[in-house]
């Protein structure tokens, strides 16, 4: 069995990355959108834990709590968004919620 | 080693497990659960890396937090409809395509650049100390105002999702 390099962490971290692409893309509930949207910024944090891992430093580990800052205020955000639709229109399918499309 | 490798499959199995079941499933509640099996296996590559302190915190605050905020919206908004209808939009196909355009460019810059990976062979210095003092250090003292700016960031989105979620102001 090979060695673990970070050529199997940037593969995996692609796949994940894909899958949440696929997620956003084809997926009608906004609620699984936005979870889709957590595992494209996990995919990003796995590369950079990978490099920083590889160098022998820590700034990418920085950079990733960076990252996770930004999904917590994505999160709240997004969610509130959604509860403020669901109030409005009650769906929660995201080619339903079309006011401004002409 | 070996013990390594089998760790990062298993890890990398619940990674991608999770995230395959997370947009295919019909019923939210079942896909916020596999969304945590597969955050739970992102945690574990990131111990397999000695990223101890991401380790915890992916833990505390993606499977604490924000997976119980998904998890209280779900209970908010009224899915049972949603789950009864199409669950995937009509342009699946287009994006499956692109998606996969996308994938097929990856792996061929990973097959032709192999040779700049060479990273991961290098003998990382043994750590004088742990993970967190070494994190504490670099970002108190290299990243203080992103630091700074970041919990503003947090602040703003704080006050506007409270300024959405609320009926009357």
């Amino acid at each position: 069995m090979h060695p673990i390099t970070t050529v199997h962490y940037l593969a995996l971290s692609a796949a994940l990355l894909l899958i949440g692409t696929v997620g956003v893309l084809t997926r009608r509930n906004i609620v699984i959108i936005l979870m889709s949207i957590e595992l494209i910024l996990n995919a990003v944090n796995i590369n950079l834990v990978a490099f920083s891992h590889a160098a022998g430093q820590v700034q990418g580990q920085i950079f990733a709590i960076f990252v996770i800052v930004d999904a917590v205020a994505e999160a709240a955000v997004g969610l509130g968004i959604l509860i403020a639709l669901f109030r409005n229109k009650e769906t929660v399918l995201a080619d339903e919620i079309d006011l401004l499309k002409w | 080693m070996l013990i390594d490798s089998v760790f990062f499959y298993l890890f990398a199995l619940l990674t991608l497990g999770g995230a395959v079941l997370t947009i295919t499933r019909r019923n939210a509640v079942h896909s916020a659960i596999s969304l945590i099996v597969s955050l739970l296996g992102v945690a574990g590559l990131y111990l397999l890396q000695h990223a101890e302190f991401l380790f915890a915190v992916q833990i505390v605050l993606y499977v604490g937090g924000i997976m119980v905020l998904f998890l209280f919206v779900i209970m908010l908004v009224n899915l049972d409809q949603a789950a009864k209808e199409r669950q995937f939009n009509r342009q699946w196909m287009v994006a499956l395509a692109a998606v996969a355009a996308v994938g097929v460019e990856i792996g061929y810059f990973f097959y032709r650049g192999q040779d700049s990976f060479r990273l991961g062979d290098v003998a990382v210095p043994a750590a004088t100390e742990g993970n967190t003092e070494m994190i504490a250090d670099v970002l108190f003292r290299g990243y203080l105002l992103p630091f700074e700016i970041a919990s503003i960031l947090l602040l703003v989105a704080v006050v506007g999702s409270v300024v959405m979620a609320k009926k009357r102001i």
